[in-house]
C-alpha cells in the first residue's frame, strides 16, 4: 500500500520503528522539520487525511493508505495558501524553523480555535518571535512592504529569503540530499569526571553498517577552544576532539560512524568502556575551595588559565576611586547577593553538521553555526590543512543566541570525514543540546551599593562568581564583559569588581544572548532599586541623576579597549518612556480582585560589537544581467541582518531589493568575515556592505564618465542613460575592523499581578523603549525586540537547566524544559528612541542581545513591588513566588 | 521519533502475542516521544477496529483506542470531559492521535485521563494473554509515577463508566506553573445522585487519590481527610515543589467544596 505525499504515491514501506517525520524527509519532503522528535514543539507538524499531527510521534507505517500533506504542498495552483500568504505578510518569522509547522497548524484551526490562539498554538514552539507577528500573520494583519528604488532604508521590507520560509523551501542544515552518507553517534560519559582507561569497539564494530569507531586515539592531540573569537586567545585551549578524560557527565567517550543512525546507535550501545571514576566538583562556591578536585589540573596559563590549581579560568580585581570612602559617604546601603541558573538557548534547529569532500577532495562543512570563518579556521589548525583545503558553509540557520559561536560537532565530523573519505553527518538531538551543547553561563553575584538621599551614587561594589562548568570556552570573556557595561552605564566615583570565572565538572557553559551583562543586570539593576526605595526616590529620576550623559567617558573597572564611546545618546529618551508608563493607571490594566499589584523597571547598556577586533569583508558585483549579488560572510538565522545588508545595498544603488541576489555564509564567498555574534550583524557586516555598495556605485558611475558625486545618475536599470544590463560585471569591495564602537541602551517596564492564593505572576503590561540609532527596518527591530523580551522572560519565569548531585542534566526535553509558548508571552509595546549614530552605517546602532537584558530586573523590581519581598534567585516560578510570600511575617 | 531497535509491528495485535522487548502501541504519541532501545516489536492496538465509544445500558464504554479528538468529539458535551481533554500539556493535533488508553498506561501523575477515569469510578478493562478479562477500579489502576497494575502480556482494553457518572455534578480546578503547561495540580470534586461527594486529587500526588464523604463534607472535614494523603506523596519535579502542590490541593479543595455546595 502507498502514501500519498502532496499528491504523489510513495511505493517505499517505511521501517517498522520510523516516525512520519523521517519517511517525509527520506522522500525528500525537506519542510518538515525536528524541532524536538518528541511531539512537544510543532515544527514537524503535517496533515494526515487533513487531520493535523505531529509528525515525530506518528508512526509511519499507519500512514499507509493515507493521504499526507506538509508545507510543501500547502500551496496550489502556484499560488500560496492564504495563511502563507498571511505569515509572509506579516513576517511572522524570524529564523523561520518553525514556520513550517506553525503554518500547518494555523491552516487547520477552525474558527473557534483562532479565537484562543494561546491555547489552540500552544503545541507550536517559537524561540525567535514572541509570538506577536504570528499573530498579526493567524489574524491577517500585513505590515511588510516592497518599497521603491532608492527608499528601502528605515522601510518594513520583508525578509529575503521569506517566500523560501512560508514555502517550506529555504533550505536549513540538514536540508540536503548527499548520496552515500554516513551518519555519526556518540557515546557520551556516564561520570561528571573519569579517566577512560580502555575502550573495547570490537562488538560495535562487528555491528552491520558500521564503518568506524573513532576514540581519543584516534583525536589530533591538539587543544582548542569550542568558543569562536576573532582573537583566538579570549578563550583557553582545554578542549580535544576526543579525550582520555572526561570533565562532564555527557562529554563525548567514543563516535561510532555507520551507513544508518540505527547502526550508529547500535554500535554505540555495544562500545564497552573502562572507567577510573574520579573526584568530581559541581558546585561553583565549592570549586576555589582549598583541595577542591581540579578539573584541569593538568594544565595552566600556557593554555590561558589564570590558575587551574584553584580551578580559576579568569578573574577580574580592580577598582576605581575608593568603595570604602563611597559607602562613608552614602546615607543608604543595600546589599544582596542573586543567582541565575543555567538556561538553554533552545534554538529550534539543533545543532549538527554535514561534511564530505569536494571533487578537489577539498573538506566541506556545512554546519549550523554562526561564524563559519572561524569554524574554518579552527578545523584548519586542527587537523593541519591549509584554510583553502577547508571549506565551511552555513544554510539558513534555526536559530543561534549565541549557541552556535560554538565549535560543537563540526571537529568530528571533520575527522569522520578524513577518517573515512566518505560524507558524514551528525545532528544532535533535542537532548543532547540539553546535555551536551552549552548554556548561559549561572552567575553568583554580590551587588553593594551606597547613595545619598540627594540620589547621587556613591559606591557600587560587585562580587561576582562565574560557572564555566568543564571547558573555558567564553567563560572568561562573559564575566569580563558581564562586569562592564552593567556598571560603566552610572557615573559612580566609587566602584570596585571582584569577579572568578571557575570550572565545576558540569556541562560547559558558552555565549547566550546578553553575553554576561543580563545576569550582571539582574542584580545591579535590582539593588539600585532597593536604594531607590530607601532613599524614598523614584526609580526612573534614582536612574537619571546617575546615568552616563554624551560626552561622558565608559569607564569600568578593569582594563578595557578604549575605542567604545557614546556616539549617540538616546538613554534619556528610554527613561522618558519608564516615567510615561509608569504614571499610567494601575486600574486600567485589569488586575483580578485580590491580587498584588506592582511595576518595576530597568535599563541596559550594551556596546555595539566586541572589543578587540571584528572584521567584515562584503562585495557587491553588477552581474552581466543588471541586477546585483552581494556577498557577505554573515550567517542568516532570523538576525534579519541579511535583510539590512539588502535595504543598504538598494539604496546606495538606487534599486530595489528584488533585484539584488545574496550569496553569504560560505568561506568561499568572501575573504573574511569574524560571525555573527556580539550584535554585529548591522554594526560591523553591515558597515562593510555600505562600503562596498558605494564602491561599486563609483566604478558604475566611472564606467559612464560620470564622477562618484554624481549620484543622481544612476537609477534601478541605468546609469547616465546606460543600460546597467550589460556593463557588469562590476565589483566593490567594503571592509570593516569594527572599531570604533558606539553604545546602545534599552528600558524595560513592567506592571504585573501576582495572586497571593497560588502565587501565580501575571504580567498586566510590558513597555519596552529602545536607542537602536537609525532604525533601519521598523518592523523587523521590533520583531527582534519582542522576540528578546519574551526570551528574557522565560529565562525569568520558567526556564532552569537542573543538574543532579552527580553532575547529569534531569532536565533534557521540551517537556521538562518549558519554553515560553504563546500563552506565555504579554504583548510588549515597543518604543524607539530617535537617534542618529556617528560611528554604525547609517546612523545605526545594534539591536539584537540588548533588549534582553533589562527584563530580568525590570520583573524582578515589579514583583518587588506587588508582594514587598525581593526575590533574588531566577526563575520567578509560582511555588517560589508562593513560597517566598508564606515567610512574610 | 525513530525508535530504531524495533524490528517488527504486529497490526493489528491481541491477546497472546506479547513476548519480552514488545510495546502495546496506542496512538504512540508517548512511545516515540522518547527513546525505548528495549524495545523490539510494536504491537498495534490501535488496528483492532475497537469502536471508541459504546453507549449501552449499563453504561459508556470508552476503548483504550478511542483518541482525545474522538473523545472530546464524542462526550464533550460533559464539560468534565472536555476539561480533562484541555488538561493536556500537549496540543489539540497530538489529541488526533493520542489515545484515552495511553494516557493511563504512561501513569504519569499529571495524565488528565487517569484523572477524569478516576473521578467519574471508571473501571478499568484489562485483557490478559490468554484473552480472559479483569477488571480493576480506575482509581487503582495507577500505582505511581510511571506504574500500573498491568502484568505482563497484559492489555488495557476500555474504560468502563456507569450510566450515571459522566452526567455527575463536577467541579475542576488545575494549577500549573504556567498558562497551559503541565498539570501541577489536578482536582475533581463530584457530588452523586444518591448524595456521596469525591473529590479526586491527581498530578499533585504520585499516584490518584480518592477522598470519599457520604455527603457534603464540612470544611474541618476536608482538611482531616487532605491530611491522609502523606506529604512524602506529592511529586516533586520541575512542574512544581511538593509544599506548594500540597497548598495548591487544600486551596482547590476548598473552591471545589464551595462550588458543589453552591
Amino acid at each position: 500500500m502507498t502514501i500519498e505525499i502532496n499528491g504523489t504515491p510513495h511505493d517505499r514501506a517505511p521501517r517498522p520503528g520510523q516516525c512520519l517525520r523521517t519517511y517525509l524527509r527520506e522522500e525528500g519532503w525537506f519542510g518538515v522539520k525536528k524541532g524536538c522528535d518528541a511531539g512537544d514543539c510543532g515544527a514537524c507538524t503535517v496533515h494526515v487525511d487533513g487531520a493535523p499531527v505531529h509528525s515525530c510521534v506518528y508512526p509511519a507505517f499507519r500512514a499507509r493508505g493515507r493521504s499526507i500533506t506538509t508545507i510543501e504542498g500547502l500551496a496550489t495552483g502556484g499560488e500560496l495558501h492564504p495563511v502563507q500568504r498571511d505569515f509572509l505578510g506579516a513576517q511572522g518569522f524570524q529564523c523561520g524553523f518553525c514556520t513550517a509547522g506553525m503554518i500547518m497548524t494555523a491552516a487547520a484551526l477552525t474558527d473557534a480555535q483562532r479565537d484562543d490562539l494561546p491555547r489552540s498554538l500552544k503545541g507550536n514552539l517559537c524561540r525567535c518571535t514572541g509570538y506577536r507577528a504570528i499573530t498579526d500573520a493567524v489574524e491577517g494583519r500585513p505590515a511588510a512592504v516592497r518599497p521603491g528604488a532608492g527608499s528601502a532604508v528605515g522601510a518594513n521590507l520583508g525578509a529575503p529569503a521569506g517566500p523560501q520560509v512560508v514555502t517550506g523551501t529555504a533550505r536549513y542544515t540538514f536540508d540536503v540530499d548527499v548520496p552515500g552518507l554516513l551518519h555519526l553517534k556518540v557515546l557520551r560519559s556516564p561520570h561528571a569526571h573519569a579517566r577512560i582507561l580502555s575502550i573495547d569497539a570490537s562488538e560495535a564494530l562487528a555491528v552491520p553498517g558500521v564503518e568506524v569507531v573513532l576514540t581519543h586515539s584516534d583525536a589530533p592531540d591538539r587543544l582548542f577552544s569550542t568558543a569562536q573569537h576573532e582573537n583566538e586567545a579570549e578563550d583557553p585551549y582545554d578542549t580535544r576532539v576526543l579525550d582520555e578524560v572526561v570533565r562532564f557527565a555527557g562529554q563525548r567517550v567514543a563516535a561510532v560512524v555507520a551507513s544508518s543512525e540505527a547502526a550508529a546507535e547500535e554500535g554505540v550501545r555495544r562500545l564497552r568502556v573502562e572507567y577510573d571514576v574520579l573526584p568530581a566538583v559541581i558546585d561553583p562556591e565549592l570549586a576555589m575551595a582549598p583541595g577542591a578536585p581540579l578539573v584541569h589540573g593538568d594544565k595552566g596559563v600556557a593554555h590561558g588559565i589564570v590558575r587551574a590549581d584553584a580551578n580559576v579560568v579568569g578573574e577580574l580585581h580592580a577598582g576605581i576611586g575608593d568603595v570604602g570612602l563611597g559607602f562613608a559617604q552614602a546615607d543608604a546601603i543595600h546589599e544582596a547577593t542573586f543567582r541565575t541558573p543555567r538556561v538553554q538557548h533552545a534554538s529550534l534547529e539543533t545543532h549538527g553538521a554535514v561534511g564530505w569532500l569536494d571533487e578537489d577532495d577539498r573538506l566541506v562543512i556545512r554546519s549550523s553555526t554562526q561564524t563559519p570563518f572561524l569554524t574554518r579556521r579552527a578545523v584548519s589548525r586542527l587537523f593541519g590543512l591549509p584554510r583553502d583545503r577547508v571549506r565551511v558553509v552555513a544554510g539558513r540557520v534555526g536559530g543561534g543566541f549565541g549557541g552556535k559561536q560554538e565549535m560543537l560537532v563540526e571537529d568530528l565530523v571533520a575527522l569522520a570525514v578524513l577518517r573515512t573519505g566518505r560524507p558524514v553527518k551528525w545532528e544532535y538531538t533535542r537532548a543532547e543540546q540539553f546535555t551536551a551543547a552549552t548554556t548561559r553561563h549561572p552567575f553568583v553575584m554580590t551587588v553593594k551599593a551606597g547613595a545619598r538621599t540627594d540620589g547621587t551614587l556613591t559606591a557600587l561594589q560587585l562580587t561576582v562568581l562565574v560557572d564555566t562548568g568543564a571547558y573555558g570556552n567564553h567563560g572568561a570573556s562573559v564575566m569580563h564583559h558581564g562586569c562592564h557595561e552593567t556598571v560603566a552605564v552610572y557615573r559612580c566615583a566609587n566602584i570596585r569588581t571582584d569577579a572568578h570565572t571557575v570550572y565545576t565538572n558540569t556541562v560547559p557553559a558558552g555565549a547566550f544572548r546578553g553575553y554576561g551583562l543580563g545576569q550582571v543586570t539582574f542584580a545591579v539593576e535590582q539593588v539600585l532599586d532597593e536604594l531607590a526605595r530607601m532613599i524614598g526616590m523614584d526609580a526612573v529620576t534614582f536612574r537619571e541623576r546617575n546615568v552616563v550623559r554624551p560626552g561622558d567617558d565608559l569607564t569600568a573597572p578593569g582594563a578595557h579597549v578604549p575605542d567604545l564611546g557614546i556616539a549617540s545618546y538616546g538613554l534619556d529618551q528610554c527613561l522618558d518612556r519608564m516615567r510615561a508608563a509608569a504614571a499610567s493607571p494601575a486600574a486600567a490594566d485589569g488586575a483580578p480582585d485580590g491580587w498584588l499589584v506592582g511595576d518595576g523597571m530597568a535599563i541596559a547598556m550594551i556596546a555595539a560589537g566586541p572589543p578587540g577586533g571584528h572584521f567584515a569583508d562584503a562585495a557587491v558585483t553588477l552581474l552581466p544581467d543588471g541586477r546585483y549579488e552581494l556577498a557577505v560572510g554573515t550567517a542568516e538565522f532570523g538576525n534579519g541582518s541579511t535583510t539590512v545588508h539588502t535595504q543598504i545595498v538598494a539604496d546606495e544603488l538606487h534599486t530595489t531589493p528584488d533585484r539584488i541576489v545574496i550569496r553569504q555564509s560560505d568561506t568561499d564567498v568572501v575573504g573574511h568575515d569574524t560571525g555573527a555574534f556580539a550584535s554585529t550583524g548591522v554594526v560591523v557586516a553591515g558597515e562593510a556592505v555600505l562600503r562596498a555598495a558605494r564602491a561599486l556605485r563609483a566604478r558604475i558611475l566611472a564606467a559612464a564618465g560620470r564622477s562618484p558625486s554624481e549620484v543622481h545618475f544612476l537609477t534601478a536599470d541605468a546609469v547616465d542613460g546606460i543600460r546597467l544590463a550589460g556593463l557588469g560585471p562590476l565589483t566593490g569591495r567594503g571592509h570593516f575592523d569594527g572599531t570604533p564602537r558606539s553604545v546602545a541602551f534599552n528600558a524595560q517596564w513592567f506592571r504585573v499581578a501576582v495572586d497571593p492564593g497560588t502565587g501565580e505572576l501575571r504580567i498586566l503590561r510590558s513597555v519596552h523603549s529602545a536607542d537602536a540609532g537609525t532604525v533601519m527596518n521598523p518592523l523587523q527591530l521590533r520583531g527582534q525586540i519582542e522576540g528578546g523580551v519574551a526570551q528574557a522572560i522565560g529565562a525569568t519565569l520558567a526556564e532552569h537547566v537542573d543538574i543532579d548531585a552527580n553532575g547529569q542534566v534531569t532536565t533534557a526535553a521540551f517537556r521538562q524544559y518549558h519554553l515560553p509558548t504563546f500563552a506565555d508571552v504579554p504583548v510588549t509595546e515597543v518604543h524607539f528612541a530617535d537617534t542618529t549614530d556617528a560611528i554604525g552605517p547609517l546612523g545605526a546602532k545594534s539591536m539584537s542581545e540588548s533588549p534582553y537584558n533589562p527584563v530580568s530586573p525590570a520583573l524582578g523590581n515589579a514583583l518587588r513591588d506587588a508582594i514587598g519581598i525581593r526575590l533574588t534567585e531566577l526563575p520567578y516560578t509560582a511555588d517560589r513566588i508562593w513560597q517566598a510570600m508564606q515567610q512574610l511575617p | 521519533m525513530d525508535l530504531h531497535t524495533v524490528t517488527e509491528v504486529i497490526s493489528p495485535a491481541g491477546p497472546g502475542q506479547w513476548r519480552p522487548g514488545d510495546a502495546w502501541l496506542g496512538g504512540g504519541t508517548a512511545l516515540l516521544g522518547e527513546p525505548r532501545p528495549h524495545i523490539t516489536r510494536l504491537l498495534d492496538l490501535a488496528a483492532a477496529g475497537w469502536p471508541p465509544v459504546t453507549v449501552r445500558d449499563d453504561g459508556v464504554e470508552i476503548a483504550a483506542t478511542c483518541t482525545i479528538a474522538e473523545l472530546a468529539s464524542r462526550l464533550g458535551r460533559h464539560g468534565i470531559v472536555l476539561q480533562c481533554c484541555h488538561a493536556f500539556l500537549a496540543s489539540f493535533k497530538i489529541w488526533n492521535v493520542a489515545t484515552v488508553g495511553g494516557n493511563l498506561c504512561a501513569a504519569l501523575p499529571a495524565g488528565p485521563m487517569i484523572s477524569l477515569s478516576v473521578a467519574l469510578d471508571g473501571t478499568c478493562v484489562l485483557v490478559g494473554p490468554d484473552g480472559g478479562e479483569r477488571r480493576v477500579p480506575a482509581a487503582e489502576f495507577v500505582t505511581g509515577e510511571g506504574t500500573t497494575v498491568l502484568r505482563d502480556g497484559e492489555f488495557l482494553r476500555a474504560v468502563h463508566f456507569a450510566p450515571a457518572a459522566l452526567g455527575s455534578r463536577t467541579a475542576y480546578r488545575r494549577g500549573s506553573l504556567h498558562r497551559h503547561g503541565r498539570s501541577a495540580v489536578l482536582l475533581i470534586g463530584r457530588a452523586e445522585p444518591a448524595g456521596g461527594f469525591s473529590l479526586t486529587v491527581t498530578a499533585a500526588t504520585r499516584r490518584p487519590y480518592v477522598l470519599r464523604f457520604p455527603g457534603a463534607p464540612s470544611a474541618a472535614d476536608l482538611d482531616a481527610a487532605l491530611d491522609t494523603i502523606p506529604g512524602s506523596q506529592y511529586v516533586d519535579d520541575v512542574h512544581g515543589r511538593p509544599i506548594w502542590r500540597r497548598h495548591l490541593t487544600r486551596h482547590y479543595a476548598t473552591q471545589i467544596r464551595a462550588d458543589l455546595l453552591a
